[in-house]
């Protein structure tokens, strides 16, 4: 298991990596005299050269790229050209918006998709079962960021049930008033990924229902929903476990246009800031933050996809 | 416990539909049984008949487009059919366990072994300490090695014969009053399957548990069971006492199914296998007359319209059949062939060799070690012949087919020549002439043909390739084929789903010979197919041979089958010819002690009480063989012959015991002839 865990690890290390290099090259192959683009017309060519200094652009490139992911691996996230100031001043706080909104849209989509795919694969055939099938799907064809200005506009707006903005006032940033303000933004993330998951759970739990262990523990004179808890749900949830994690790049870039929509300070709209201005510093480091956290998110799936399942257990620990 | 005069099962003019596209098709017509408590009661017939159907009607569990139309069930005389369904899993729990095909895929992958036999105990409210105490205990009634050990296992780190044995174990678990059995040995070795036989004789005789047997193989049944029913097209058209069923069949079905298998020693060259002619009825046809008419030698034209009634052919004994009276003596039915005139089939070989396979090993590496799978096997095959290879699974069968083929590469060393010309060792290196004289039919055509060809492309395609025609003159020979393996002109055009697997099997025959091969190698073609299908298939393996001199390498487990087709044939144990010869020579003795319990494993269907000799144990991984004879720590003739220092100590060599006959044993021949006698 140990030796699995490594060799995964070290594929992650690896991919990362790569992400950098090709990133550093492609912001770096992009047209345009950056330092002309920030200091304008007017500057004279001692303020460019001075600026290429500060930010390094006087190297060769291959020298850039190491410097920056030497800078990179000591923590350092290099300059920002927009605001002056340290790339991490900037991107930290956003990241910790951006988890906020992640977390509670994570814990609202997974057990809501994963429900949904089982109520359906238990009334199969049913209302529900095609309700839940043919809503999700139809759901999912609709893109998140037309979801958070449908709701802005309808439960925000209109109905007010929801705040508009996925911000509290300063007055209560209790934590309670927070989550209650991102629940309209994790909504609109849930229309558009609950028809996938539920789509697969459901899948699952009917490949699981239809199983002949599952044959065996009702012929053994266990009650369905007995038998379902105990012999479906585990083997069900397998398939579903990778499906998740494989969404999880999807739920990333589904959080950024969101957030700009409801204009929460989180990573998306840092990063789009960073694009409209072109500040490559903080563009760089955004990626390679989110490469970060999906290769992350991918190593816990697979562990957790081995840990439940024994067949693959004891490949890998042998 | 009920009176024992209140049977333990009884279904009463039972009827089962299934609905298909919105239609209710039945299934079971009309059936009626009954079990008396402690009797073991047979199920037998063709894919397809209804068998499981029944089965798992009586536990009232039917797949979700199923059923009960009309009749009964009773279960002590309480109709479970109209039962509530918390009565049903009480049932379940305490009174009626069921046992089905595929041990493995019947445990739940991701819990431990002992943990699911456990809950069986847990349900009936036992506390989880003890109940585990008791799964245990149940697994050492089934005489598994081990037990504690198994407990911690996982479904699929055991064998097929293990996860049978933990299955039998669960359903023995409530101590049931009746146990149905669906095919419970279907796909296990036959030496596993004799096994588990025994367990179940053993276990019904210590526990007098009923039990509902159901199996397509008669022989399992003759040796199993107390009474049989015979199922037709969802209809029970025979039932008896095993004895006088088997010894006297009523109904043409029966009698029909009895002649298709190759049985008493029958060999091809004495003569052809008897048929059923035409495909059982789809699913849901309505019949007025009787469900037979279609494919019945007897029938004639009050079938039609007439709905046969059992009749009494004695006490024990009824048929459903009009002429039941006839049936035994019903004309035979062997498919009329152009050149059935030619007088009886006789060997067709003329002892000239026309392969030869020298000193073939193969190392295949698992995990980073390597296991030897074949160890220097050589053997040669004549024009015409047929070479049976037979062994458990495991024993190298189908890697050594691999290898005359070229599929896999032969270790340095090796050496397969064809026709006097050493071949290349992997198939990409061979020219497309030596490719065409070498072909293979597998066991699933499912997977061997290409869904989404028609028949003439698929066959066609391969005649192109290997024989360079253009396209026309290509799907001209491939109709010329297909016409010729009896695959009707009507179904060129079709693809493979819309044929059944008797005709599929044909597909892939057909295709095989487009490039007029001079050998093919059959690896297991009978065994997905009912007996009647089998027999046609062996058939038109015969006749071709007579034909074209094809040599065929014919694998299968079905020893008849074997028997029946081979001239020669070699015995494989751990990747090692440990017996070659004639099949006379081979099935009658003096035996190799390997081949003597492989063949006293075989259920009979002639009813002869054969002393079982048994192998104890497993066979071992090819990772780590046993030292000396790698027979030795199984072998049933080692103990007290006198040689078991040697058997420890040194692999025997393959030798000349008489002419034509070779054994791998450390006992003279004479003595083991003496031992077997
Ligand atoms: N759920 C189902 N829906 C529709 N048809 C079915 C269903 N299950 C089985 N059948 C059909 O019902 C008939 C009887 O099936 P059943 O499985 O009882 O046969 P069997 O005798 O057990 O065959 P086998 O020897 O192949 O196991 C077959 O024609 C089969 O194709
Ligand atoms: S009743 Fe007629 S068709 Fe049916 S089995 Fe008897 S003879 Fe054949
Ligand atoms: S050599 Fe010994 S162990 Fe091997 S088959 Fe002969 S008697 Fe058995
Ligand atoms: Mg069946």
């Amino acid at each position: 298991m140990k030796q699995f865990i490594l060799k995964r690890l070290g594929l992650s290390v690896v991919t990362v990596f790569l992400v950098a290099v090709i990133v550093f090259f492609l912001t770096h192959i992009l047209p345009g005299n950056v330092a002309r683009q920030y200091l304008g017309r007017g500057a004279t060519e001692e303020d460019l050269a001075e600026f290429r200094r500060v930010f390094g652009l006087d190297r060769s490139l291959l020298a850039q790229l190491f410097g920056w992911i030497g800078d990179l691996l000591h923590g350092d996230l290099g300059q920002s050209m927009q605001y002056r100031g340290p790339v991490s001043d900037i991107l930290l706080p956003a990241i910790g918006y951006s988890s906020k909104l992640a977390c509670v849209a994570f814990f609202l989509i997974v057990p809501i998709s994963i429900a949904g795919g089982v109520i359906a694969a238990m009334n199969r055939g049913k209302k529900i079962d095609r309700a839940i099938t043919v809503g999700g799907l139809s759901a999912a064809v609709i893109p998140e960021f037309v979801w958070a200005i449908v709701l802005v506009l309808t439960v925000g707006v209109t109905f007010q049930i929801f705040p508009v903005s996925a911000f509290p006032d300063e007055d209560n940033r209790s934590i309670l008033n927070q989550i209650w303000h991102l629940i309209l933004p994790s909504i609109s993330l849930l229309l558009v990924l609950f028809g996938y998951i539920a789509r697969i759970t459901r899948a699952g739990v009917i490949e699981a229902l239809e199983s002949d262990y599952m044959r065996t523990a009702v012929l053994k004179g266990m009650t369905r929903r007995k038998a379902v808890s105990k012999h479906v749900l585990r083997n069900a949830l397998l398939p579903t476990i990778a499906v998740i994690a494989s969404q999880i790049p999807y739920l990333i870039g589904g959080l950024i246009a969101v957030e700009i929509v409801f204009n929460y300070p989180g990573f998306g709209t840092i990063l789009k800031g960073a694009v409209d201005a072109r500040d490559y510093s903080v563009l760089q480091s955004g990626v390679i933050v989110s490469s970060l956290v999906i290769v992350v998110f991918q190593l816990i799936a697979d562990i957790l996809f081995a840990v439940l399942n024994p067949r693959i257990r004891q490949k890998v620990t042998e | 416990m009920s009176a024992t005069n209140i049977p333990t099962l009884e279904l009463r003019s039972l009827e089962v539909a299934y609905t298909v596209r919105g239609i209710d098709r039945e299934v079971l017509r009309d059936v009626s049984f009954s079990i008396a408590p402690g009797e073991a009661y047979g199920l037998v017939g063709e894919s397809g008949c209804g068998k499981s159907t029944a089965a798992f009607a009586a536990m009232r569990y039917l797949p979700r487009n199923g059923k009960i139309t009309g009749g009964a069930i009773f279960f002590e005389g309480k109709n479970i059919v109209e039962m509530a369904d918390d009565e049903v899993s009480g049932l379940r729990r305490s009174a009626i366990s069921m046992v089905y095909q595929n041990p493995a895929t019947a445990l739940n992958p991701t819990i431990r072994v002992g943990d699911q036999v456990a809950e069986v105990f847990q349900l009936s409210g036992v506390s989880k300490s003890d109940s585990l105490a008791m799964a245990q205990a149940a697994l050492v009634q089934v005489q598994i090695a081990d037990p504690a050990q198994v407990m911690r296992r996982y479904a699929h780190q055991l064998s097929g014969g293990m996860a049978q044995r933990v299955v039998i174990a669960m359903a023995l678990a409530s101590n049931p009053r009746l146990l149905v059995m669906d095919e419970p040995t279907t796909g296990l070795d036959a030496t596993v399957e004799a096994e588990v036989l025994d367990l179940v004789r053993e276990l019904r005789r210590d526990t007098g548990t009923a039990v509902l047997f159901i199996s397509h193989n008669l022989g399992v049944i003759r040796n199993m069971c107390d009474r049989v029913g015979v199922l037709y097209a969802g209809a029970l058209v025979e039932q008896g006492a095993t004895a006088d069923l088997f010894n006297n069949p009523s109904h043409p079905y029966t009698v029909g199914l009895l002649r298709c298998i190759p049985r008493g020693g029958l060999h091809k060259s004495a003569d052809r296998l008897d048929t059923i002619p035409g495909t059982p009825p789809a699913l849901g046809t309505h019949f007025d007359g009787c469900v037979f008419v279609d494919r019945c030698a007897l029938v004639e034209d009050k079938c039609r319209t007439v709905q046969p009634q059992m009749v009494n052919v004695s006490d024990s004994h009824v048929a459903r059949c009009l002429n039941s009276d006839k049936a035994s003596a019903m004309p035979r039915s062997i498919e009329q062939i152009e050149y059935a005139s030619q007088s009886g089939i006789h060997a067709t070989h003329n002892g000239d060799t026309l392969l030869s396979i020298n000193h073939l090993s193969k190392v295949f590496t698992q995990d980073g070690h390597k296991v030897q799978v074949i160890n220097d096997v050589s053997f040669n095959l004549g024009f015409g012949e047929t070479l049976g290879l037979v062994g458990e699974s495991g024993s190298g069968k189908t890697t050594i087919a691999k290898l005359v083929l070229g599929l896999v590469s032969p270790e340095e060393g090796g050496v397969v020549t064809l026709d006097g010309k050493g071949l290349a060792k992997t198939l990409n290196r061979r020219d497309v002439h030596d490719v065409g004289a070498m072909q293979i039919v597998f066991q699933n055509p499912d997977q061997a043909l290409n869904r989404r060809h028609s028949v003439t492309r698929i066959v066609g395609r391969a005649v192109e390739r290997l024989r360079g025609f253009n396209v026309s003159d290509a799907i001209d020979r491939a109709h010329e084929l297909l016409s010729g393996m009896r695959v009707e002109a009507s179904l060129h055009s079709v693809r493979p789903v819309q044929l059944s697997g008797g005709l599929k099997q044909r597909v892939a025959i057909s295709r095989a010979f487009a490039g007029s091969p001079q050998i093919v190698v059959c690896d297991e073609p009978t065994s997905a197919l009912d007996v009647s299908v089998q027999a046609a298939i062996l058939n038109l393996l015969v006749d071709l041979q007579k034909q074209d001199q094809t040599s065929f390498i014919f694998i299968s487990h079905d020893l008849g089958v074997v028997r029946y087709i081979s001239d020669r044939i070699a015995v494989l144990y751990l990747g090692r010819v440990v017996e070659f010869g004639t099949s006379q020579r081979v099935f009658n003795g003096p035996f190799h002690p390997y081949t003597e319990a492989l063949l006293s494993s075989v259920p009979n269907v002639d009813g002869t009480i054969r002393k079982r000799i048994p192998l104890t144990g497993v066979v071992p991984s090819p990772s780590n063989p046993p030292s000396g004879c790698v027979l030795n720590p199984r072998c049933p003739r080692k103990v007290g012959s006198g040689y078991e220092s040697l058997c420890e100590s040194e692999e025997p060599d393959l030798n000349e015991v008489e002419p034509g006959h070779f054994m791998r044993c450390h006992i003279p021949v004479a003595k083991l002839k003496q031992l077997q006698s």
